[in-house]
């Protein structure tokens, strides 16, 4: 007999006498906030905030200047910038725009400076967003391998506010990222450290509907 | 170092050594009381709690009902999705399965993330074996794997380790493994963190072979999910070119929808936050993002035994979030490694013994490690109720026959009696109290029962006798 088949044998005579489990009461909250998309903006840049994200905001034409100007702070003198990310928002950036494409090695990706790109959803509640591979986010590895990480989250239609409401809104065939603040370890006594592998700087960009001169 | 815990002493007796040792208990008390506090916030944070701790109960509960079902239709969609599975009855069974994955590579070396799956069937002792270099890549791994030590938490491996010790094992072990220790490294915590950066990070840039485990594995879509802290997860699912996941049959979740349930009160009941700062799921295989070939290896390792325990089996429903050590007033102060496993504190007393079964010293004596205080299950994120099935367990240790049992039953009969007559009782205390010099640390003719217990002191007078002093 196959493993496969002794082990499914050995659950299903487990089992076999047990009484039928009831469906799932799932009489919790899908949210603990307002439905008020100001009151979950500010709930996720104070969680963003609370987990040590670096967050800004912004209205759609004053991006161009806050990244080149987060960039420069920065001192970045090379950018990455995944496929699909849109063109103007990296055009005032002086840093040399580098790709990723499936020919970069790791050790490449680890010389560059700072990598941009935007999100799948954001969620308030916990402080997260979600990358998932889509346009304008790239492979997994751009938002790993680089010590500076900037994510444009587009608010309010990226932005829910709890765990409930993100998932169906992501794809699981996809490949997700689910990112909470920068990379930490509290292996340490239970001091909290940033960075040990992942990026050490994550600073997220909320960009708001309108015109900067409202 | 050595995953294997044959041949461990007893709980009591491995206990007793690990309570005098001083800088432990001050390592240990420091961390559990932190992160409880701090647990205790982050759950009141969510009004809803009861219900999603109902809600995950009843969603492992059905898993594990027709867990046969949900298996296959996991099996089905990571097939679907590009994977491979793999079906191992035991830990030497999914050892064998892997090594010759990683010698089917070509590779002699692979990055881990920590896994207690693999843990549990000792894969690096037996890739070792088999020549292949596995590499721990969590911090706290890394500080066990280098000091040739074990993991004494399932959270926080190395809780038991001080900054100080810390640094110590950095600077005289690195070099042995890869890239030194920097000269002059402090004790100061990110520097430290920093060493290990700098000491990983060229394993996980040529690394080749990654083999994790996972947290989730949902049936409906064939995703498995990770959730981890450091990014040293996310580099080994990212970077090699074949990925090795091991996991037990027990985490299968049915659909994605479920994972809205435990998202949210794994990192809460885990690390205190209300979210960890990296989770990645993976389905099978995506072009040109992450590694091509990925290979599942479902492990069973005794986990069908305890299913087959009406009592039991809810042990099978633990997310290893480990509240109930954080919270245990007998890990507190007995350490992780006295349980001789890798599960240790409270659901390591009741998972252990049913994994291995209860035969060996060491896992006969876990069902006692308690004092059935309950905070385990207040705790507990999908409501094991640990001391029900520690007493089970009791039940079953007794029930193999021994030494020291009936003489325990005499004693608590006669102990029934004595409460049942204040008279007695009263008497019984004056003449304790007056004779308390005399008192022997242990019971003679009693010691497979007092062996293991320290008599606590006799008070000078009687509680009786002070209340009227001080009271009336």
């Amino acid at each position: 007999m196959s493993s496969r088949d002794q082990i499914l044998a050995r659950v299903r005579a487990a089992v076999a006498g047990a009484p039928e489990a009831p469906e799932v009461t799932r009489d919790y909250l899908t949210t603990h906030t307002a439905d008020d998309p100001v009151a979950v903006l500010d709930l996720l840049h104070e969680n963003l905030a609370d987990y040590r994200a670096l967050v800004h905001r912004t209205r759609p034409d004053g991006l161009p200047a806050l990244l080149a100007r987060l960039l420069a702070e920065r001192g970045a003198t090379t950018v990455l910038a995944p496929p699909g990310l849109p063109a103007g928002w990296l055009a005032e950036s002086t840093a040399a725009r580098t790709d990723d494409t499936p020919a970069s090695t790791a050790q490449e990706l680890d010389a560059v400076d700072s990598v941009v790109t935007g999100c799948a959803v954001a969620i308030a509640e916990t402080g997260t967003i979600v990358l998932d591979g889509g346009a304008g986010q790239g492979r997994r590895r751009i938002t790993l391998v680089p010590d500076h990480h900037i994510c444009v989250v587009r608010a309010p239609e990226q932005v829910v506010a709890s765990v409930p409401q993100a998932l169906p809104r992501l794809d699981p065939a996809r490949p997700l990222t689910w990112i909470s603040g920068p990379s930490a370890t509290s292996d340490i006594e239970l001091n909290r450290v940033e960075g040990v592998h992942g990026p050490r700087t994550l600073e997220v960009v909320l960009v708001e509907e309108g015109t900067s001169t409202e | 170092m050595s995953g294997t815990y044959l041949g461990m002493p007893s709980f009591p007796k491995a206990a007793r050594e690990a309570v005098h040792n001083e800088t432990l208990r001050g390592n240990l008390r420091h961390a559990t009381h932190t992160i409880r506090d701090k647990r205790a916030k982050a759950v009141a944070e969510l009004s809803d709690w009861a219900q999603l701790r109902e809600a995950g109960k009843q969603i492992k509960d059905r898993t594990l009902r027709h867990l046969d079902q949900y298996l296959v239709q996991l099996e089905e969609s990571v097939t679907a999705a590009g994977g491979t599975v793999h079906w191992a009855a035991d830990g030497d069974e999914a050892n064998r399965i892997v090594a010759g994955l990683v010698k089917a590579t070509g590779e002699r070396e692979v990055v881990k993330v920590k896994s207690m799956a693999t843990q549990e069937i000792g894969l690096n002792e037996a890739l070792e074996a088999e020549g292949i270099a596995a590499y721990e890549t969590d911090l706290a791994e890394l500080i066990v794997q280098l000091g040739e030590d074990r993991p004494s938490h399932i959270l926080v491996p190395a809780i038991h380790r001080n900054r100080g010790e810390i640094r110590e094992i950095f600077a005289r072990t690195m070099s042995e493994w890869g890239r030194p220790a920097p000269e002059g490294l402090t004790d100061a915590p990110a520097e430290l963190a920093e060493a290990a950066r700098l000491h990983l990070r060229e394993k996980f840039l040529r690394a080749k072979v990654g083999i994790s485990g996972a947290n989730f594995m949902v049936a409906e879509t064939g995703t498995l999910v990770v959730v981890e802290s450091e990014g040293n997860g996310r580099m080994c699912l990212t970077l090699p070119e074949t990925l090795i996941s091991v996991v037990g049959i027990e985490k299968t979740v049915p659909t994605w929808q479920d994972l809205e349930v435990f998202l949210q009160t794994l990192p809460r009941s885990s690390t205190a936050e209300r979210m960890n700062p990296y989770t990645s799921t993976w389905t099978g295989t995506t072009d040109a993002d992450g590694p091509q070939d990925f290979h599942l290896v479902l492990l069973d390792n005794g986990r069908t035994d305890t299913l087959a325990d009406e009592v039991g089996r809810q042990a099978l429903r633990c997310i290893r979030c480990s509240a109930c050590l954080n919270v245990c007033p007998v890990y507190e102060r007995a350490g992780g490694h006295a349980y001789g496993s890798v599960y240790p504190g409270p659901i390591g007393a009741i998972l252990s013994p049913q994994l291995r079964g209860t035969e060996s010293e060491i896992d006969a004596s876990l069902p006692y490690a308690s004092s059935l205080c309950g905070a385990c299950y207040d705790v507990c994120p999908v409501a094991i109720d640990i001391p029900e099935v520690l007493v089970h367990l009791r039940e079953r240790v007794a029930g193999q026959g021994g030494r020291g049992h009936r003489l325990e039953k005499a004693a608590m009969k006669a102990a029934g009696w004595v409460l049942n007559h204040p008279a007695a009782l009263a008497a019984g205390e004056k003449a304790a109290s007056k004779t308390r010099a005399l008192h022997p640390r242990r019971l003679p003719g009693a010691a497979a029962w007092t062996d293991s217990r320290d008599l606590p002191e006799v008070p000078p007078e009687p509680f009786r006798d002070w209340w009227k002093k001080n009271r009336t």
